[in-house]
């Protein structure tokens, strides 16, 4: 049996990984990809506390997640193609419309 | 066929013709609109002629046939001076007694004779159609005028008569003369037609009805009741409002300049509208409202007064005149008054007498000399003509009849009209032996003037060009038979009116129920002085004498190769260039009235240009200037205040502005930031 501790740390990285992504990349893309691997980090959390306390809510909440991110992976690509529509880059720092 | 009740119908032939022609007779070979304009006007004489005669044999008081077609206007109710309400209420109805039997028979008989002279006269001219079309307009309106049972139906037909004249002494619109001639017709009778409309209205307000049958009655109740007197001052008012509108239709003074203008017309439209017809529609009017000139004995001076001096002052013009049209033009305005004359001193018979001897020959001159103007290629200067009686034999003796009978020579219709205006002139208890005089003068020049126009015309030496003179012809059957037999009326006409020491007076019977005598209360009827016939005869032979010296003195002057007239022109020169310059009454009108309304115009024009232009660019520069000022107001002051404030806000926020730097990132690490720190709190409790 793998300790819990083995799956937090995956999760800490992971989640490190994708806060470093969203705040250093540039391409839209990436940054929400960078955000499906936070909530992925979130997911493991979920499922090895799941699996620790010998709970099912864990389980159910991870899926719950997934099917959210699922809707908002669909509702990110379209922001981003009609961004992309528009202004034609993807770079995040062009898109600079609510600077003062 | 009860002809009668198909009175109404009478207007309509024509007025179907006028449709038909005008609106097809452009692509209608010229022969159908001949055959269509006289057809109209045959069928209209055709149903006035039957109507007529069962007239005739109705008993002599129940002559007096009305037909309302339908109610046209039934507006306002006022109560009338008579003390009875009334409506303003017309019908369009149609009224058949002796007098307008006289003049339906007259209009449409000659106009018949007219138009078929017109489509031998007129076949060469541009507008054939539109000429025929014009024509059974006006006859539509000139039956109209003298069918209408009332002053507004009259009325109609007065308006319309003036609108045709205007339209066909217009007719060669190309040319300046004729459209000025036309709008100087049609605005001079302007004038006289504001008379016209109110002494309608006064007989509307004073008497309840503009039906004459209507009318007439609430007078001869009104007299016999004693309500009415003579002289009263509305009699006066109304019988002059309407004798205004008499001058200008008919020609008199002030207002005949017009008539002699009009012969810029073709020929034809001279001798049915400017000879024959309209401008008697006057005279009818007059005659018509003959109840209402009893009771105004002054308006009947005044007509008198002014019927003899226009007949004086219009032959005195046509002595030298040298265009054959405007002899004859100025011989009409003359024999109107001869005819106001005879109105004038009481003999409504006498009048409307002559005004239908007067339809037959002057519509045979003005016919006659259209058939010369035709034969000279357009030449109307009579000094241009001469010894023509052999080349164009019809129209000479046609012409010879027509000067004949104007002249007043014994045995033809214009001796026993004239004679008899100027034995009333004389006799009658309205006339006075100056009137007769002034009658008995017009007639020797009459007689004179027409002689000359025979005489240059036909007789002498020909002074007419060798083009010219090789392509003289008599024109063709179409025009001579209509001046055959207007000739045989010129002879034949006079002899239904005899005077009493020759023979029954027909004529005088036929219209008695429209000119009887008003009866006044308790006065028996005015029984007139008996004049003896030898005196009736012996005047007639005084008249006869002055015109048998007018036709000798032209004979002198001009059938024998003389040279009198210059003698005589030279020796009056003032005279004579007053004469031949119509006495200057054009000119005259011309300072007095034309050249004032320019002047007025032109003064309007000035002040339109100066104050109304003035005050609309005034306006436009003021506003011009005060939106400048607005617009710095604007532009300083409250776009200032707007700015002011929005820079007032911008200066306060701009600390605050820094952080909104627009890039996601920041955004997003600033949260990062947040919730490393509310975990950061966290755990440092925990630990």
């Amino acid at each position: 049996m793998v300790p819990i501790h083995h799956f937090l740390f995956l999760g800490a990285a992971l989640f490190t990984i994708g806060v470093i992504g969203v705040l250093t990349r540039k391409n839209i893309m990436v940054i929400l990809m960078s955000i499906e691997l936070m909530m992925n980090a979130v997911n493991i959390n979920l499922i090895a506390f799941s699996a620790h306390l010998g709970q099912t809510a864990g389980q159910i909440f991870a899926i719950f997640v997934i099917t959210v991110a699922a809707a908002e992976a669909a509702v990110g690509l379209g922001i981003v193609i009609a961004m992309f529509r528009n202004k034609e880059t993807m770079n995040i720092n062009e898109i600079d419309l609510m600077k003062w | 066929m009860n002809f009668l009740d198909l009175i109404w119908l009478i207007p309509l032939f024509p007025a179907a013709g006028f449709i038909i022609n005008g609106l097809f007779g452009k692509r209608m070979p010229k022969a159908a609109v001949g055959v269509i304009a006289s057809g109209a006007v045959l069928l209209a004489f055709i149903f006035a002629a039957g109507a007529v005669y069962q007239l005739s044999q109705l008993p002599e008081h129940e002559r007096s046939h009305v037909v309302t077609v339908y109610e046209w206007i039934n507006a306002g109710s006022i109560t009338a001076a008579t003390g009875e309400p009334a409506r303003f209420l017309v019908n369009w109805a149609f009224l058949l007694d002796p007098l307008s039997s006289v003049m339906v028979l007259v209009v449409t008989g000659i106009g018949f004779l007219i138009h078929v002279y017109s489509t031998g006269y007129m076949w060469e001219e541009d507008g054939f159609y539109r000429f025929f079309a014009y024509l059974n307009l006006f006859m539509f309106s000139m039956l109209t005028l003298v069918l209408g049972a009332n002053y507004v139906m009259m009325f109609i037909g007065w308006e319309g008569v003036g609108l045709c004249s205007y339209l066909l002494i217009g007719y060669y619109f190309l040319k300046k003369s004729a459209g000025d001639a036309a709008k100087k017709a049609f605005i001079v009778n302007r004038v006289g037609d504001w008379g016209l409309a109110t002494g309608i209205l006064l007989i509307f307000v004073n008497f309840g009805s503009m039906d004459f049958v209507t009318v007439g009655e609430v007078i001869r109740e009104g007299v016999a009741a004693g309500t009415y007197q003579m002289s009263q001052p509305i009699f006066i008012a109304i019988a002059l409002a309407l004798f205004v509108g008499a001058t200008g239709k008919s020609a008199q003074i002030p207002l005949f300049v017009w008539l002699p203008d009009a012969m810029e017309g073709p020929t034809p439209v001279s001798a049915l509208i400017h000879a024959a017809t309209m401008v008697t529609a006057g005279v009818y009017m007059v005659a018509r409202s003959n109840w209402i000139y009893q009771l105004a004995p002054e308006a009947m001076a005044v007509i008198a007064i002014v019927g003899a001096l226009t007949a004086l002052f219009a032959a005195s013009i046509a002595l030298v005149q040298n265009d054959i049209k405007r002899v004859l033009a100025y011989s009409t305005v003359s024999q109107l008054g001869y005819m106001f004359l005879a109105l004038g001193v009481g003999s409504f018979v006498g009048g409307v007498f002559h005004l239908m001897t007067h339809a037959f020959f002057k519509a045979l001159l003005f016919l006659g000399s259209g058939s010369v103007i035709h034969a000279m290629h357009h030449e109307q200067d009579m000094r241009k003509m001469g010894a023509l009686s052999k080349k164009i034999p019809i129209t000479f003796y046609t012409m010879a009849i027509g000067t004949l009978a104007i002249a007043g020579i014994p045995g033809l219709a214009g001796f026993f009209s004239k004679d008899e205006i100027l034995w009333q002139a004389f006799s009658s208890e309205h006339g006075h032996p100056a009137l007769w005089l002034i009658g008995a003068i017009v007639a020797g020049m009459t007689s004179f003037y027409m002689f000359r126009l025979l005489f240059m015309t036909f007789f002498g030496e020909s002074h007419v060009d060798h083009h010219t003179e090789a392509h003289i012809h008599e024109s063709p059957k179409r025009m001579t038979v209509p001046l055959m037999v207007l000739a045989a009326g010129s002879i034949l006409a006079g002899y239904i009116g005899l005077p009493k020491w020759l023979g029954p007076n027909y004529f005088e019977h036929w219209l008695e129920p429209v000119f009887e005598p008003l009866k006044f209360a308790g006065a028996a009827a005015a029984d007139h002085a008996e004049h003896s016939a030898s005196l009736e005869i012996g005047m007639a032979g005084v008249s006869v004498a002055i015109a048998i010296v007018g036709l000798l003195v032209a004979y002198a002057a001009y059938y024998k190769k003389s040279n009198l007239p210059e003698r005589v022109a030279t020796q009056f020169r003032g005279l004579y260039t007053a004469l031949a310059n119509k006495w200057y009454v054009d000119e005259l009108y011309d300072a007095v009235f034309v050249n004032r309304a320019k002047d007025l115009g032109r003064g309007l024009w000035r002040f339109d240009g100066k104050v109304v232009d003035g005050a609309v660019n005034g306006t436009a520069f003021s506003t011009v200037q005060s939106a400048l000022g607005s617009s710095w107001w604007d532009r300083w002051i409250v776009d200032g205040l707007v700015r002011l404030a929005g820079g007032f806000i911008k200066t306060l926020s701009w600390p605050i502005r820094l952080s909104e730097t627009g890039y996601t990132q920041n955004y997003a690490l600033v949260m990062v930031l947040g919730v490393l720190v509310f975990v950061g709190y966290v755990l440092w409790g925990t630990f």
